[in-house]
């Protein structure tokens, strides 16, 4: 299966780099005899939303930590703007990228957690600030004002000085969203961001993605809001069993299913 | 009989305390108990309160004094930095790396420190000369005389600190434990290198977890450094020794170095309470509101 992947031309995503900004190519992905993802292709448009959708354990979340290098892939090739993530390509031998290399890469590469993981130690101005600040070398200023910019488009600016404990998970989430933006990330992945909120704060979660989406960000995003998935989304990916079983605009597969599997999972989640 | 009474008017309410008749009566036994026995110690003539007061500031203890500080300081700045190594090392993917830092632990916690304090003094036996040269080659490049290297100072530190290490590396692998791994992931995410994750994001985060038993491995060492009287490196007590063992003021002496062990243990308290304050920065709900 390999060798299959690595004898197409390594050169072509580049070819309509907006068409093809972030490509995966037969990526598969094993934890021990457990196969997650068994040869994935995707294709997302430079500015495109993509909603994945599907039951738990058919590697919605393991295809995103592929794209940020969280999990090293087993096979098969991911591309972000034509550059192909975590290997240097030459001939058909792939030798993996120095560590520098691969951090600058996900810094280029957005990512928001179900649990949003903000730093507990660091007011909220500190937690969108420090990530320039240290890893890019932004000056301690500029990080300062990108990111009190960054949390008045969030609507959080008045909770700058704030300590992430004291913000309500729909206000963490969205502070995270601003964390991820302030690295001026080429795409954004989502992974379940609302799933640990409380109902009546997934609003203000979804409005500020909306929002990034309407301001022309690549998304790829794992949810079950549907109401977002139909509203937001470009195109909604179906996933189950490490596949991708069927996809299109989101009104289409939503409304008519083509798939026994899709058809199952939607019934039982609308 | 009627089950609800509504009262008429609420400003009768008045709200009783219960009184805790009986913590007042053990607070005053306990009060009476100690003012007794420091009455009674007070009044002891064979406290020789005049001696006491003689040396407490005199040069030779003072001198005393600052050589446990030093011993201590050192020993400890070098028993944390070799604790992190270890604590790190314990969570590799390598299995060599992780089963030296066991085995490193296991030794060095293993060993009394009393024991490890004379071979270290007596390394002479073991090794008469120490050279530092290309191994498997006849180059040297450094030598010299084991007695000489090995001073009762310099054998205490080396003694102290590799014990030290032992105990920080578990006090560092605890805390680290303590930083739930999604940190990491989300600090790796963003693009933190590894040493950038480590210091920022995790090292702090730990920091709560890993000051109390760290202030409490420095007050024993601190007191432990006082082992160092049977090498003959003359710190506080061996001060305290050689006074006593010329004009037999033993209880005195000793109230000497208790008064000092306790002023320097109560001030490193001061600042592991700092420390603790400090680092629960974000643990309390709202910034404004600390109590």
């Amino acid at each position: 299966m390999n060798a299959t992947v690595l004898n197409t031309s390594a050169q072509a995503p580049s070819e309509a780099a907006n068409d093809r900004f972030v490509e995966l190519r037969g990526v598969t992905k094993s934890f021990g005899q457990l196969q997650i993802l068994g040869g994935v292709d995707l294709t997302v448009r430079k500015g495109e939303v993509v909603a994945i959708i599907g039951p738990s354990g058919s590697g919605k979340s393991t295809l995103l930590r592929c794209i940020n290098q969280l999990v090293r892939v087993d096979g098969g090739r991911i591309w972000v703007d034509g550059e192909l993530m975590g290997y240097r390509q030459q001939g058909n031998r792939l030798y993996p990228l120095k560590a520098h290399e691969v951090l600058k890469q996900r810094t280029e590469v957005g990512m928001v957690f179900q649990s949003f993981n903000l730093f507990p130690h660091m007011t909220v101005l500190e937690n969108v600030s420090d990530p320039p600040n240290v890893i890019k070398g932004v000056p301690k200023a500029a990080a300062r004002a990108t990111a009190e910019r960054l949390l008045s488009e969030v609507g959080l600016l008045e909770k700058a000085s704030a300590y992430p404990a004291s913000l309500s998970g729909g206000q963490q989430q969205r502070v995270a969203i601003a964390r991820a933006l302030a690295m001026d990330p080429k795409v954004m992945l989502f992974d379940e961001p609302t799933s640990a909120l409380d109902p009546e704060l997934v609003g203000d979660v979804l409005d500020t993605m909306r929002k990034l989406a309407q301001s022309g960000m690549t998304m790829l995003v794992v949810s079950h809001e549907i109401r977002f998935v139909k509203e937001a989304a470009d195109r909604v990916v179906f996933m189950a069993d490490g596949g991708i079983v069927e996809q299109g605009r989101p009104d289409i597969v939503l409304a008519n299913p083509s798939h026994e599997r899709t058809k199952r999972f939607l019934g039982r989640l609308l | 009989m009627s089950a609800l009474q509504y009262s008429e008017d609420d400003r009768e309410i008045v709200f009783i305390r219960r009184r805790p008749y009986g913590q007042w009566v053990v607070a005053a036994l306990l009060i009476a108990v100690l003012a007794s026995m420091a009455w009674s110690l007070w009044t002891n003539p064979r406290l020789e309160r005049g001696v006491i007061a003689q040396y407490l500031f005199s040069e030779q203890i003072l001198k005393g004094v600052l050589l446990t500080l030093e011993l201590t300081a050192i020993t400890f700045v070098i028993g944390v930095l070799l604790g992190l190594v270890l604590a790190v090392m314990s969570r590799s993917a390598n299995p060599v790396l992780r089963g030296v830092s066991w085995g490193y632990t296991w030794v060095f916690r293993a060993v009394p420190p009393l024991v490890q304090l004379i071979l270290w003094a007596f390394l002479a036996a073991l090794y008469p000369r120490l050279e530092l040269g290309i191994p498997f080659t006849d180059i040297t490049l450094l030598s010299a005389d084991t007695n000489q290297v090995m001073k009762p100072f310099v054998a205490a530190i080396i003694g102290f600190s590799l014990i030290e290490a032992a105990y920080q590396a578990e006090v560092f692998r605890a805390g680290l434990l303590s930083v739930p791994t999604a940190q990491s992931e989300a600090a790796q995410a963003i693009g933190y290198s590894r040493w950038q994750a480590f210091t920022r994001i995790i090292l702090p985060q730990a920091m709560p977890a890993l000051v109390p038993p760290s202030s409490n491995n420095l007050i024993t060492l601190l007191k432990g450094t006082s082992l160092v009287s049977v090498i003959g490196a003359t710190e506080l007590l061996t001060s305290v020794q050689h006074i006593y063992s010329q004009t037999y003021q033993i209880i005195p002496l000793l109230f000497v170095a208790s008064i000092w062990y306790l002023v320097m243990t109560s001030l490193l308290m001061i600042g592991q309470r700092r420390l603790e304050r400090y680092y629960a920065r974000g643990r309390l709900a709202v910034g404004g509101e600390q109590h």
